[in-house]
């Protein structure tokens, strides 16, 4: 038994090296002072957070990201509380099958997507912007939302909003008083795993914000010249740390929401 | 109780229709739009409403078009098989071997690097892989090689293992929660009837694992079919994969017919592929405790 497990473990641990291979390289690039991203490496520097800093066209695709993956995660959540509540709460003939059509966009290709919906948007002539990306990041946040919900809603317990009619609370009082106040945990982790997806997306963003550009697209764009990769790095250094922030908030979130009800504390995000 | 059905029923509706009616108009009305567009003919600057096949006789005849398609799937399979055989051990250790109060944090660990920018960790993959990558330069500074190592450069292989480093998650998530859904005490049971634990394994466990594995290969093959970014970062653009192709057909040749005759193509092939291999494995899903 303890042989096996320990070999178990080896693989393990080299397989988690393997998963954040390129996210031990990032900062590494981003504070060397070499401008070709290789080894090995040079002296330390800040100058490609500073070069960052000071680019104007980055700031904008910072601001349209963020204007996205917040009006994205809001909506995706707000329609994922429907969808979760209906599914978890109530039983009707083809729940299974709507269900699985809203649960769609986690399997369907990203490409598929955006270019059916552009194709869409072109014939009606509809400016392509930042609104029609908002869109698009909804329709693909929202089944990660509602898995998420899901979770939260199903855990809840029933007997709770049955109590709250009886002491003569309407249906909407009932849920804003109690089933809102305890899935809230599940709310917030919706909220910020949908940010966290919209904010990286790129193929929506790439065929559908026409001439804005967004974080990843812009990304994108300066991938081709090599004299920008060191700042990107720095960029890429800079998510990564906030990605990291805003999961592990995520996690916080529904770890205390799965112990407020007694649930249990395994199972991840999806 | 009749009546108590309906009025569920009608709760149940009204809840989740505006979910249901935002995906019908913003996946599904496109959707139908591309498969109509997939039986008209391509006009200038406008699809003209002529009813065709000429779409997928290109399609199904062009051997560019058979080349990626080919390429496309054999990619899909390799990443699918390379992903969820590294994963399965993984999945297996985090179910069986950690600690439960651990598991959480495993897995948080694991999703950790899924969640950082997708471009950026290609673009890492190349800058790892290259010419004077991570891995050459170091085996030629350790003296190991001479030469650089040629299989990983810039070619499906390099592509593979980008992909199979993009969805390491989607594989490794299905498998151990149908892992932690097994009864422990089948496998005592298993080892108590005198079988060895490699066949406990194979004869118990393996088998009520099946359903997790199906779903981690068919999350993993259907979306990395569509993959655009890697052939094009990791590719340079050389060596494309069908979605690269759709873009070009749709966008810069601006033959909407076609483009869409190839997407309808690729979800069905896709589709079927998906179908076949869970009938293929049809057994191992009816098996319920």
């Amino acid at each position: 038994m303890r042989g096996q497990g320990r070999g178990l473990q080896v693989y393990a641990a080299l397989y988690l090296l393997f998963l954040y291979a390129p996210i031990i390289l990032l900062p590494l690039f981003a504070f060397n002072s070499g401008t070709i991203i290789a080894f090995p490496l040079q002296g330390f520097t800040t100058g490609w957070f500073a070069q960052m800093w000071a680019n104007a066209t980055l700031r904008t695709a910072l601001t349209n990201s963020l204007i996205i993956a917040v009006s994205a995660s809001i909506l995706a959540t707000c329609l994922g509380i429907f969808a979760a509540r209906a599914s978890t709460r109530f039983e009707f003939p083809g729940k299974g099958g709507m269900m699985g059509f809203i649960l769609l966009p986690m399997v369907l290709p990203e490409i598929i997507v955006a270019m059916s919906l552009l194709v869409v948007l072109l014939g009606m002539g509809v400016q392509l912007s930042i609104l029609t990306v908002i869109v698009g990041h909804t329709l693909i946040c929202m089944p990660y939302a509602i898995a998420i919900l899901t979770t939260a809603f199903s855990s809840l317990d029933k007997s709770l909003e049955e109590a709250a009619y009886d002491l003569g609370e309407t249906r909407w009082s009932a849920f804003r008083l109690i089933t809102l106040p305890l899935v809230m945990p599940g709310i917030i982790s919706s909220l910020l795993i949908s940010f966290t997806i919209s904010l990286d997306e790129f193929i929506i963003a790439f065929f559908l914000a026409g001439n804005q550009p967004t974080l990843p697209t812009y990304i994108f764009s300066q991938l081709r010249f090599p004299k920008q990769i060191p700042m990107i790095m720095a960029l890429g250094t800079a998510l990564v740390a906030l990605s990291i922030v805003l999961l592990a908030l995520g996690e916080y979130f529904r770890r205390r929401g799965n112990a407020r009800m007694g649930g249990n504390p395994t199972g991840g995000f999806l | 109780m009749a009546k108590g059905l309906d009025a569920q029923a009608r709760q149940g509706y009204a809840l989740i229709a505006p979910p249901f009616l935002y995906a019908l108009l913003i996946l599904a009305a496109p959707l139908l739009t591309i498969l109509t567009y997939s039986f008209l003919t391509d006009g200038y600057l406008e699809v003209v409403r002529d009813f065709t096949l000429a779409n997928y006789v290109q399609v199904w005849t062009d051997p560019i078009v058979r080349t990626v398609m080919m390429r496309s799937l054999t990619v899909s399979a390799l990443v699918t098989l390379v992903t969820v055989l590294l994963a399965f051990p993984v999945a297996y250790y985090v179910s069986f071997m950690v600690r439960p109060e651990k598991k959480a944090t495993w897995l948080f660990l694991i999703t950790i690097p899924f969640w950082t920018s997708y471009l950026i960790r290609v673009f890492l993959w190349k800058v790892i892989l290259g010419y004077n990558g991570v891995i050459n330069s170091s085996l030629t500074g350790l003296g190991i090689i001479d030469e650089p190592l040629t299989f990983i450069l810039y070619n499906v292989n390099s592509i593979v293992i980008t992909l199979a480093h993009a969805y390491a998650p989607f594989a490794i998530l299905p498998i151990f929660v149908a892992l932690e859904k097994i009864d422990r005490s089948l496998l005592e049971a298993g080892r108590d009837l005198g079988e060895s634990r490699a066949m406990t394994f194979w004869r118990v466990t393996l088998p009520l694992a099946m359903p997790g594995v199906l779903a981690a290969v068919l999350i993993v093959f259907i979306p990395t079919i569509g993959d655009y970014v890697t052939p094009e970062l990791i590719g340079g653009g050389k060596i494309p994969m069908i979605a690269n192709l759709i873009q070009v057909q749709m966008l810069a040749l601006d033959n909407r017919p076609l483009g869409s005759a190839l997407a309808v193509t690729a979800m069905a092939i896709v589709a079927l592929v998906s179908v076949v291999f869970l009938f293929i494995n049809r057994r191992f899903l009816k098996v319920r405790l």
